[in-house]
């Protein structure tokens, strides 16, 4: 009774906005769901799921076998898609360095993300660099960023730092968007060439597909061994408990800013590949959302675990497009998801380590 | 010039203040900020354009202009103070002992959610408050001052002093002290904690929707997108005043929307929107307490 008032009371608040019908409809609709909910939680209760024998070695070589054979079978707007997966991947993994394994909020890595676009995007159409040439000096830019912007952020904890990352992130798209005589405005920079590699143009979406399915091996490989070196320990035990990693002699400061400059490095990678598969970039790409979207992914995933976050970007990139014609739906499932998320499995997909 | 960048500025900064009342109040008692709560002001705006565009239709407009306004500020008080409850009641009560950062991101959730709830049932476009004010310019030294302007530093004005008076002197702004300085303690005492909460975000929730009416009124036109960033210059400004602190908010909204009107006419206005963020990062690095904040907020 008090759970069917309660969902009377939704559908009158709802009112205004919905109208009377529009509030009629959304109580049945919840009730309906309810019910569904309820019937689904019994008989998943009774029948026990067996336990899957599971082999991380064999999983992830049927992955990267499978990643490796998909563009034949795929049709090219869904390689299109895997490569955009593959670019959130690399940032995910860069946004993970920072959120999961050192446990700081950090809501600006757009600022990042959008850092390494457009230097990539301003060396190789300003300075008529190649790709290459330009990712070797973006990489320690977008680094450098990261580490500068460490610098005022990390005196603070919790959600203050939170908060104050969110506002360099702003600062950076605003400068972005108003910087006409460099950045071109909001209107962007357009014609960014295609990377070549050994003299061969990488321009068709099986190439770049390629191309960014290498770097996410390489950045997962990577973030992967260093999350068991010493530093990566030194991260987890910051995030644990931060005094007592210092008190355990650990120079929790120096840690921080080297989580803060690995992470933008990856989120620098990401970008400068964004740009040059796009060919076009504009502050548009880099808003607050995108760094809640990621944020959205390695929380999906599981924090601190990497086989967590390629899964966790996976799905958020691909469900929105496998169910494209509930798109207009797609935020609003996801701030549902993000609260679900915390009140019931706030751990994510796959526990973390 | 000058005073009227000042009169511009107050404008702003009361509805900074209101807003930042309700950030300030519920990070008082829980620590937590409520990203949801530009949302909530949001929603007041719309909620304000629905209701007036109601009373029109049924001519109570055509009858008694200020009867309709006050039932519009009274019905959008209520339903907003109604979603401010449920969204606690939801999103954040359910949380309530988990680590900090949960219910942080569950905030964020909700934000994104009630944003693209409104874009789907009220449409991307924006809304237009009714011309149904007679606008009246009062001047003076050069200066010009609308009555909606007056009007809006007066309500605000207004609040914040019934707000203080309500926290000072009635039995549950004492039982919200209480909760603020000590939850355990206070439940010891007989404190229903659960209660005190909701009643600080049903107060929160009914200045963010006045803040929100007025802003429709003010600006003539609202969007679903006004809550983000509202929601985070009010934050700056609970901040700016120091964190937890009723006075602090009132003054740190003020001196915001003094500075944000300042640097718009003299510097630049094309980076309005930055002065806030540089503004809370200055401070939260300098002086991480605010003005008025007496606590260690920021380094805990």
């Amino acid at each position: 009774m008090k759970k069917i008032l309660f969902m009377l009371w939704l559908s009158l608040l709802s009112m205004p906005f919905m109208g009377i019908k529009g509030g009629a409809y959304l109580f049945l609709g919840i009730c309906a769901s309810y019910g569904l909910y309820i019937f689904l939680a019994n008989t998943f209760d009774r029948i026990k799921l067996p336990a899957v024998p599971f082999n991380a070695k064999i999983a992830t070589t049927a992955a990267i076998i499978s990643a490796l054979i998909l563009p034949f079978l795929m049709k090219d707007y869904y390689t299109d898609i895997a490569i955009l997966a593959g670019i959130y991947i690399i940032l995910a993994l860069g946004v993970n360095i920072v959120i999961g394994f050192s446990g700081l909020l950090h809501l600006g890595f757009a600022a990042f993300y959008g850092i390494g676009a457009y230097s990539n995007a301003l060396l190789t159409t300003s300075l008529g660099l190649d790709f290459w040439s330009a990712l070797v000096l973006t990489l320690p830019l977008t680094s450098l960023a990261g580490f500068l912007l460490a610098f005022p952020s990390l005196r603070l904890r919790g959600d203050y730092l939170a908060i104050v990352t969110l506002g360099f992130g702003e600062i950076i798209r605003l400068v972005l968007n108003n910087w006409d005589s460099v950045t071109r405005g909001p209107n962007g920079i357009s014609n960014i060439p295609s990377p070549v590699l050994l003299g061969f143009e990488i321009g068709r979406l099986t190439h770049y597909y390629y191309l960014v399915f290498g770097f996410v091996l390489i950045a997962a490989f990577v973030v992967k061994r260093v999350q068991r070196s010493r530093t990566g320990r030194a991260w987890l035990a910051i995030r644990e408990d931060e005094t007592a990693a210092e008190s355990m002699g650990i120079n929790t400061r120096k840690y921080k800013y080297m989580a803060l400059t690995f992470g933008a490095f990856w989120a620098g990678l990401a970008g400068a590949l964004f740009a040059s598969k796009m060919h076009f970039v504009s502050p548009e790409s880099f808003t607050f959302m995108e760094s809640v979207f990621v944020v959205c992914m390695i929380i999906l995933g599981g924090l601190g675990s990497v086989p967590g976050v390629i899964l966790g970007s996976l799905i958020l990139v691909l469900l929105p497009e496998l169910l494209r014609d509930f798109q207009l739906y797609r935020m609003l499932a996801l701030g549902v998801g993000l609260v679900l998320m915390m009140i019931f499995r706030p751990d994510g997909l796959i526990k973390k380590s | 010039m000058f005073l009227q960048q000042i009169i511009n500025g107050l404008t702003v900064g009361g509805v900074y203040a209101l807003i930042a009342l309700g950030y300030t109040l519920v990070y008082g008692i829980l620590e937590l900020i409520n990203f949801a709560h530009g949302e909530i002001y949001m929603i007041g705006a719309y909620l304000g354009i629905i209701f007036i565009g109601i009373f029109t239709a049924v001519g109570l407009t055509q009858y008694s202009l200020f009867l309709s306004l006050f039932l519009t500020f009274i019905m959008s008080v209520l339903v907003c103070s109604a979603y401010g409850f449920t969204v606690e009641k939801l999103a954040y009560k359910p949380l309530r002992n988990a680590p900090r950062l949960n219910p942080l991101i569950s905030a964020i959730g909700v934000s994104i959610f009630l944003q693209n709830y409104v874009m789907l049932t009220q449409g991307a476009t924006d809304k237009v408050f009714p011309h149904v004010l007679p606008v009246t310019i009062i001047e003076f030294y050069n200066v010009t001052m609308t009555t909606l302007q007056l009007f809006i530093i007066i309500v605000s004005l207004l609040l914040m002093a019934g707000l203080h008076l309500f926290i000072m002197k009635t039995k549950t702004g004492k039982a919200m002290r209480a909760t603020a300085q000590d939850k355990v303690m206070a439940s010891l005492l007989g404190i229903n904690i659960d209660r005190i909460i909701s009643v600080t975000f049903v107060i929160g929730s009914g200045l963010a929707a006045v803040a929100g009416l007025m802003v429709a009124m003010y600006y003539g036109l609202v969007n679903y997108s006004i809550g983000y960033i509202a929601g985070i210059k009010a934050f700056t400004a609970a901040v700016l005043g120091g964190i937890g602190s009723i006075p602090g908010a009132m003054i740190g909204g003020l001196v915001l929307g003094l500075i944000e009107s300042l640097g718009a006419g003299y510097l630049s206005s094309e980076y309005k929107d930055a002065y806030a963020f540089i503004v809370l990062i200055v401070i939260l690095l300098i002086k991480p307490t605010g003005l008025l904040g007496k606590t260690e907020g920021g380094r805990s």
